[in-house]
């Protein structure tokens, strides 16, 4: 199986920081797999995400993404394939939910295009394909978080990458908007996009993905089949505090002990 | 477009998601050409009013036998009435611009130092040439100019908050530099006669219009609306944070500043001619919103063409409605206020602040 991400080496320290937020981090995501990046606050998930995304770029170590340097990418190939769903978002401008999407577009159209028939259609079974069919022509400021979520989820599938990357998609949603959210993620995986999400919810990684990247203290942890990082030990380990985990239903819960 | 058209043999339904979104476009073509056809004849119609020969609206037939009115149509209010339509447009799109790209509903070029920058070197030049357009107008650009470059390298350099955040302290603070420069110069100035000069320059105004003002200013300004109305997509994606920008395929940092160059000479250009007209830029962003959607697609063209429309219409009353005329500044602060009031009273809005 190839990959989708492999990092070599990898360092960032922030300027005037006295210790690095990546340390000689090496971590491959493959391809066509669902990957949950799991690590305490201040581990380095986001500075992970920014230098997959090539928002930030590291001091030293390579990064590969389908095979070929991140910094080798034209802007416009990055933006067709990776796209980004970030955690937090909303619009003061009151866009309907069409428009928003179409954002989505911009890395197939030239600077000064407006976007063509063909951007609108695949927009638009974008937005269905999340399950808003019914909320094309509402203004997304009247969106529910939930809502607002799968939004953003459309958009980056307007965008027609291979890979998603997901800021905790799930962090701010309430039980129900959760399941909504995590169907249409699974819906998604199984279509052969690629998705590599952050989460503080070690539940959520069991039920969504197969790989597991563990990060503390700068550095990786762990990375492997979900099955064998979901343990006892290695989540006590991460989150420096007794874990424990549950089976029900065939589906593997984790919990503090 | 070489793309070959594919001809269906039998007619398929569209879907009505896309036909919809067909209609709404077409429905908002149309509304931005009824406006136009109004510019048009608010065109014609202030070029017909004035106190010549009478107070009041001229008789078009009446050109052609008094060579007097033909004149004074061609060399005074045709030139006038240019520099209120483009100066409209530029200063409402200047507006929305900068509202979109700090994703923020309530800034205009005001914010940023430019105004406040562009009034201190028009100041500067009554006092050092006395009342020379042209010094007055390089003067207005390189300190609008360095108003927004001065709030841009303060931004960067402080130490908290928000890029948007920082850049509006950073504005605010340069915006009361440049202001206090102003008064320190108003106490300089030659009571009897700079100083007349700067506080009528100030009130805003359209009086000294001539043709070669209009040669003057008016390339920056088509240039800046060229360049405005050609991005109005893209603009609505630079409204959204700069990390999102990027993942979308943008260089957001460099578009930004570009945007925003081209935006504040556009300004500086009308300010430097006309004095300090405010309320356009803030107010006409939020009708267009209003009628076009948030879309930058229509609400930015939108904007130029009401701008134009409310330049020309403030104008053309400043200079009408009294014996003497009322200051265009003046004029649309009350009518920009009032509308601004009537709009927050209203519930619906299209913004979320």
């Amino acid at each position: 199986m190839s990959d989708a991400y492999r990092l070599h080496s990898v360092a960032f320290t922030y300027p005037l920081a006295s210790f690095p937020a990546i340390d000689h981090l090496s971590l491959s995501i493959p391809e066509g797999r669902t990957t949950a990046l799991l690590g305490p606050n201040g581990a380095g998930k986001s500075t992970l995400m920014d230098i997959l995304l090539r928002w930030k770029k590291p001091d030293s170590g390579t990064v590969l993404l389908f095979g070929k340097p991140l910094e080798q990418y034209s802007k416009i190939e990055l933006g067709q394939s990776v796209a980004l769903v970030p955690q937090e978002e909303s619009s003061r401008f009151a866009f309907n939910v069409l428009e928003y999407v179409l954002f989505g577009r911009s890395p197939y159209l030239h600077q000064l295009a407006t976007p063509s028939a063909e951007d609108i259609k695949l927009s638009i079974e974008a937005i269905r394909e999340v399950g808003l069919g019914q909320c094309v022509n509402r203004s997304v400021t009247t969106l529910s978080g939930g809502e607002y979520q799968l939004l953003l989820l459309a958009r980056a599938l307007a965008q027609g990458a291979r890979l998603l990357l997901l800021d905790e998609p799930t962090s701010s949603l309430d039980p129900g908007n959760t399941a909504m959210v995590v169907r249409i993620l699974k819906k998604l995986a199984s279509r052969g996009i690629t998705l590599f999400f952050t989460t503080h919810d070690p539940s959520i990684a069991a039920e969504l993905a197969q790989h597991v990247a563990m990060l503390r203290d700068s550095t990786l942890l762990y990375s492997g089949e979900t099955a064998e990082a979901l343990t006892p030990e290695l989540l006590s380990e991460l989150y420096h505090t007794p874990m424990q985990t549950f089976t029900h239903a065939g589906r593997l819960l984790v919990g503090r002990k | 477009m070489t793309q070959k058209q594919h001809v269906d043999p039998l007619p398929r339904k569209e879907d009505p998601e896309v036909t919809r979104y067909r209609m709404v476009n077409l429905h908002h073509r149309r509304q931005l050409i009824g406006m136009l056809c109004l510019l048009l004849a608010l065109i014609v119609l202030s070029l017909l009013s004035g106190r010549y020969p009478i107070a009041g609206i001229s008789n078009p037939f009446a050109i052609s036998q008094d060579r007097l009115l033909g004149t004074i149509i061609l060399n005074v209010r045709l030139p006038r009435v240019i520099l209120a339509i483009f100066g409209g447009a530029v200063l409402a799109g200047a507006g929305f611009v900068f509202q979109m790209l700090f994703a923020n509903p309530l800034v205009e070029p005001g914010f940023l130092g430019v105004s406040q920058g562009a009034a201190f070197g028009a100041a500067g030049a009554i006092i050092l040439f006395g009342y020379s357009a042209t010094m007055i107008q390089i003067s207005a650009s390189f300190f609008g100019l360095s108003g927004l470059i001065a709030s841009y390298i303060l931004a960067k350099r402080f130490r908290f908050g928000g890029w948007i955040l920082r850049l509006v302290l950073s504005g605010i603070a340069v915006g009361a530099l440049f202001s206090s420069g102003l008064s320190i110069l108003k106490l300089f100035a030659d009571p009897t006669t700079n100083l007349q000069d700067i506080t009528f320059w100030m009130m805003g105004g359209l009086w000294n219009s001539s043709w070669s003002i209009v040669v003057s200013v008016l390339p920056t300004m088509l240039v800046t609306l060229c360049i405005l109305a050609a991005s109005r997509w893209r603009i609505n994606l630079l409204s959204l944070d700069d990390r999102t920008a990027h993942s979308i395929g943008l260089s957001p940092a460099k578009e930004r500043s570009l945007l925003l160059f081209v935006a504040t000479m556009g300004t500086t250009a009308i300010i430097s001619t006309a004095g300090l007209v405010g309320w356009v830029g803030l107010i006409i962003p939020h009708i267009s919103r209003r009628v076009f959607g948030s879309d930058a697609r229509f609400a930015l063209p939108g904007s130029l063409v009401l701008g134009a429309l409310f330049l020309l219409t403030c104008d053309t009353l400043g200079r009408t409605l009294l014996s003497g005329e009322i200051p265009l500044g003046i004029l649309t602060s009350i009518i920009g206020s009032a509308i601004f009031i009537g709009l927050l009273l209203r519930k619906q809005t299209e913004v979320k602040l």
